[in-house]
């Protein structure tokens, strides 16, 4: 393609044009509201979906999810999951049913945000939420137990409701 | 303590000399600080951005921090260059910044002294002959960086500020023909009398103005530095203080310019009212004097500033047919037009 290119006037010539448009452009960028944000204080908001830190989730009736069935741990990639399942002691608060963990760790330091902990999760008791940029002054500090993890992952209940059915079922064999 | 008093001691020149160089620096320096400080707030809120905001108030320590930044940071030589020169360049092109500032007339009088550091009847061209020896600095660091980009830097500069300084010397012809004097502090009172030189020369201040630009290496003609195509130009190779020297240097150049171009157009520390067009008789209208010089100063600063980010850099051929075949024929016209015109008035 040919590009016209017209000559310039001797106004132009004289700069004078370009100086008032720079000067208007300038002007017009000074008052105009800023697009800085400023980090720590202020932070996106990240979209629904987005890979953040794992953390572990409890129901509405404030009881762990996870069972320590240890497959995420077996799954992660970096190894950074250590889970200390219950053993053979019972706990009586929560009758016979499903294993709480003892402890249960992630590493995040180690941690990819892969989220094949997520999937892997027959419970639903482990979401990758929206944390990012975690930061802590030691390596210990980084590594978050089961407190922190329920703490930060709050309470997400799922449409099963197996476990209030575990509940009665536990209840009615216990009347008997 | 006596001889402060008697002005023909010749202890009372020495001290009242040291302490206005003092004074100078005292003042000079905090300046070029917090220009710095300027540009990047400025060019910060019409990039739509917010620019340092966080060391003190509003950001307001952030040259402290800019500073001892610059003297903590490795003072790296690279193995290639010619050290003498890379070490002095910096120096160099700092010390003439702060030359020129020695013969403008900063303020009117403040008790029995004059506020300017050396008044010299020669003045305009011991400036001249000061600012001039600026680009030795940038060429010497160019040169004995010997690497090609500070070496390009170094050429582009010496090209341009030469070229540039005959246009801004011519420009200056006319102003000295209206005062009849080479001394600044005459030219302040020439203004005083009558009207600013701005009007009456505005060709002059214009070119002056223009050449001034390229003389401080600021946009649309910083091609020594050029930062897109010579990586940062002259400067490439320094860190730490001695880049922070070049740095200072830059704006110390500008405001010693931007002093001048007050001094020689905008009537100096004057003011056409308030009665500050007269020589101060109290300490109060010294300080008032002096202020209201930084404060066109201040002015001239900003509007450097905001230039940079108005108009894209320059081409070199530009540069030097702007430089050559506009202003110097224009500065030279106008230095004919105003000989007539003085010589119809003496008719």
């Amino acid at each position: 393609m040919k590009i016209k290119r017209t000559p310039l006037t001797w106004f132009e010539k004289l700069y004078i044009p370009t100086l008032i448009s720079g000067f208007k452009v300038t002007v017009s960028h000074l008052f105009r509201k800023k697009v800085t944000m400023q980090y720590p204080e202020e932070k996106w908001t990240v979209p629904e979906g987005y890979r953040g830190a794992p953390y572990l989730v409890k129901d509405s009736k404030d009881r762990t999810k996870c069972v320590s069935c240890q497959l995420c741990e077996f799954v992660c990639p970096p190894k950074a999951i250590k889970i200390t399942p219950p053993g053979p002691e019972v706990n009586a608060a929560r009758g016979n049913i499903e294993k709480e963990p003892k402890e249960f760790e992630i590493n995040m330091l180690r941690c990819i945000f892969c989220g094949y902990c997520q999937e892997v999760c027959p419970e639903e008791a482990i979401f990758l939420q929206k944390d990012y940029s975690l930061t802590g002054e030691s390596r210990e500090e980084m590594i978050y137990n089961k407190t922190k993890l329920l703490e930060l992952g709050g309470v997400r209940d799922s449409d099963v409701k197996k476990w209030d059915k575990k509940a009665e079922d536990a209840a009615a064999q216990s009347g008997h | 303590m006596d001889f402060l008093n008697d002005s023909s001691h010749w202890g009372t020149f020495l001290f009242f000399s040291a302490l206005k160089v003092v004074m100078a620096f005292a003042v000079v320096m905090p300046m070029v600080a917090y220009s710095v400080m300027l540009e990047r707030r400025l060019s910060a809120a019409i990039q739509d951005r917010i620019g340092p905001n966080r060391v003190g108030p509003f950001g307001l320590l952030q040259p402290l921090a800019d500073g001892l930044k610059s003297f903590l940071k490795e003072d790296f030589t690279p193995s290639h260059v010619r050290k003498v020169y890379f070490i002095i360049a910096p120096a160099v092109s700092m010390i003439p910044a702060f030359l020129t500032i020695a013969v403008i007339p900063f303020g009117s009088v403040m008790g029995t002294q004059a506020m300017v550091i050396a008044n010299l009847n020669v003045g305009i061209l011991y400036t001249f002959s000061v600012v001039s020896l600026g680009v030795y600095g940038i060429v010497l660091a160019g040169w004995a960086s010997n690497s090609k980009y500070p070496f390009l830097g170094g050429i582009r500069a010496s090209a341009q500020m030469i070229s540039y300084e005959i246009a801004m010397g011519m420009a200056a012809v006319p102003v000295f023909m209206l005062v009849g004097d080479l001394n600044l502090g005459k030219v302040i009172e020439y203004q005083a009398n009558g009207a600013w030189l701005v009007f009456k020369q505005p060709i002059a201040f214009v070119i002056f103005l223009v050449a001034a630009f390229a003389e401080t290496n600021r946009l649309p003609f910083d091609l020594p530095e050029s930062e897109t195509e010579l990586v940062s130009g002259y400067n490439t190779e320094y860190s730490s203080m001695k880049f922070a020297l070049f740095f200072m240097g830059e704006y110390a150049a500008m405001i010693a310019v931007s002093a001048l171009m007050v001094t020689l157009f905008f009537g100096g520390w004057t003011l056409p009212f308030f009665g500050l067009n007269e020589a101060a008789t109290s300490i109060a209208g010294g300080i008032a004097h002096i202020l209201v010089f930084l404060g066109k100063v201040a002015c001239f600063m900003v509007f450097f500033i905001w230039i940079r980010w108005m108009i894209p850099r320059f081409r070199y051929d530009q540069l030097m047919d702007l430089g050559w075949r506009r202003f110097l024929p224009l500065a030279l016209a106008n230095i004919i037009i105003t000989a007539a015109i003085l010589w119809m008035q003496h008719l």
